[in-house]
Formats: structure tokens, C-alpha cells, sequence
């Protein structure tokens, strides 16, 4: 499986190469890293704005 | 020699330090506070989750870990399911600051120390300053190259603030202790007092809509949790 998957991987993401990162005055953070915390951006926002399964009935009244 | 039971089965008020730890126990949380049917209707939003995800995450932590710590820091090198246990311990530790940093965020915007909740606050606030050391000691607990590129880097920061004396990231049996025992334990340990303050206080509601305008103020101290939960739900 590994013989397989892991050359097929290193083709796509090759790592072989320092680490990408963004500096901006003193703030040098990495590329990976910059995309996480975009990503738990994007959740929390999601999070507020997207409806609970079930929550509407609950406010109406309805089971719990 | 033991005295009389009352009519009820017990030996009589504060006869002894476990009836007083019991009794003060069941008056901090009754077991419907302790494990409540249902919860307010407020709780049922996607920002509610965050809390419970970070404890999904810190069992599968422990979990892995458990496995890990029985086998050795060295096996996850030379076997296939030690590498398999290894991720899974990883990215449990991935998920678990994710879901904790998102949770941080929410309580923070809701103002999650109003009505009475400052321990529960300050309780999920020292759990996220001690988790940060315990990951960052996984580090250097790996057994390689990167593990000591860690250590001897790191150690320049503990020297510089003083404690290189007590905290050496050099040395590797002190830093496995503090990953795999008392690091975990604090969090653990942190995690229920949280979770015990949060049963005891009820989940933070969210601030009133104001129909004037003006600046939101602090909803005054609420109910104990129950009350608030039958009161929304009925």
C-alpha cells in the first residue's frame, strides 16, 4: 500500500524544498500553518451562520 | 461501635468527613445539574459544539497516547501500527486545539464569565495555557532529529526567562515525564473541573437583543441551569 500510495503523494506535495512561509514585518508564519488558521476562520463563521438540526422545532416548541 | 441509622438509612449529620464531602458534594451538584436530560434551547447552534469536540479530542489523545507510553517512545520508528498510533496521537492533538481554539473564540464573543461563571472561564483558559506545554514536550519526545533540533533550540528560550533550571529541554527522560504524566494530568484535571463548573452554572446564554440600540449590557445573574432549561424549554 505505502509503496504505492507514498510516491504517488510525493509527486503531488514534494517537500523536498524549505518550508514556504509568510513574512509581513515581524510576523513570519508558515504556509501551512496560515492556512489552518484560515480554516478554523471559515468554522467559526460556519458554525454561527449555519442552522442546528433541529433547533427551529426546539424554538417553536416542539421535542427537544 | 456505630451509631444509630435515621429513619432514612443515614448515621446522623456530619458524623463523619465522608458524609460532609457527600453531602457538600450533592448540594454543589444534584444529580440533575450533574447529569441534566436536556439543555437550554440556545445550546442547539454549531458554536455549542466546539467544547464537546475538544473533549472527543483529548480521549482519543489519551487513548493513543496510553498506547504509545506502553510500547516505549521508540516504536512508532521501526513498526507500522506503532507509525499508525503515532498519527492517530498527531492529528488527535491537531483536532483537539482546533476545536479548543474555536471554542476559546466563541465563549470569548458571548461573554462566557457572565452570571457567575468566572471559575468556568478561568478553568478553560488555564487548560489552554497548560495543553500548549504538554503538546509542545511531545515534540521533543519523538526520538530523532527533529527532537533535538527542537530541544537545543527551545532550550534558549527557557534559559532566557529562567527556568532552564528546572524546565531542561535537553533532557529527554524530564521532558517524556512532563508529556506523558504530569502535563496530561494537569489537563485532565482541569478539564473536569471545567466540565463540573460548567454542569454547576449552566451553559452561557446569549446576550439579549437590544430593540434600542444602545450598547449591550450584562444580563444579570440567571437562574441555576435547570431552572433555565425548564424555563426555556416549557
Amino acid at each position: 500500500m505505502n509503496s504505492v500510495v507514498v510516491p504517488v503523494l510525493g509527486a503531488i506535495f514534494n517537500l523536498n524544498h524549505a518550508s514556504n512561509v509568510v513574512h509581513w514585518h515581524f510576523i513570519e508564519l508558515s504556509v501551512s500553518n496560515v492556512i489552518l488558521i484560515g480554516t478554523m476562520f471559515v468554522v467559526f463563521a460556519l458554525a454561527i451562520a449555519l442552522p442546528f438540526p433541529g433547533a427551529a422545532a426546539r424554538r417553536r416548541g416542539g421535542s427537544s | 461501635m456505630s451509631a444509630k441509622p435515621a429513619a432514612n438509612g443515614s448515621h446522623g449529620p456530619n458524623r463523619s468527613w465522608t458524609g460532609r464531602v457527600r453531602k457538600a458534594a450533592v448540594d454543589a451538584l444534584p444529580p440533575e445539574k450533574l447529569l441534566p436530560d436536556g439543555q437550554p434551547t440556545y445550546v442547539a447552534s454549531w458554536i455549542y459544539v466546539f467544547g464537546v469536540a475538544s473533549i472527543a479530542s483529548l480521549a482519543v489523545i489519551i487513548g493513543s497516547g496510553v498506547i504509545l507510553s506502553l510500547k516505549g517512545p521508540a516504536w512508532w520508528h521501526d513498526t507500522g501500527i506503532g507509525h499508525f498510533f503515532n498519527s492517530v496521537h498527531l492529528w488527535a492533538v491537531e483536532l483537539f486545539f482546533f476545536a479548543m481554539v474555536v471554542h476559546l473564540w466563541g465563549k470569548y464573543w458571548m461573554a462566557a464569565w457572565r452570571g457567575g461563571r468566572s471559575r468556568v472561564w478561568m478553568t478553560g483558559a488555564v487548560t489552554f495555557l497548560v495543553a500548549v506545554p504538554c503538546a509542545l514536550t511531545g515534540y521533543v519526545s519523538q526520538q530523532n532529529f527533529d527532537a533535538q533540533w527542537i530541544a537545543t533550540q527551545a532550550k534558549d528560550a527557557m534559559n532566557s526567562v529562567g527556568v532552564g533550571a528546572f524546565f531542561n529541554l535537553t533532557n529527554f527522560g524530564q521532558m517524556y515525564s512532563f508529556h506523558v504524566l504530569l502535563l496530561p494530568l494537569a489537563v485532565v484535571a482541569l478539564v473536569t473541573a471545567h466540565v463540573l463548573l460548567v454542569r454547576r452554572h449552566g451553559v452561557v446564554p446569549p446576550f439579549a437583543i437590544q430593540s434600542t440600540g444602545e450598547a449591550a449590557q450584562a444580563l444579570p445573574e440567571l437562574p441555576e441551569h435547570p431552572a433555565v432549561a425548564s424555563a426555556v424549554q416549557s
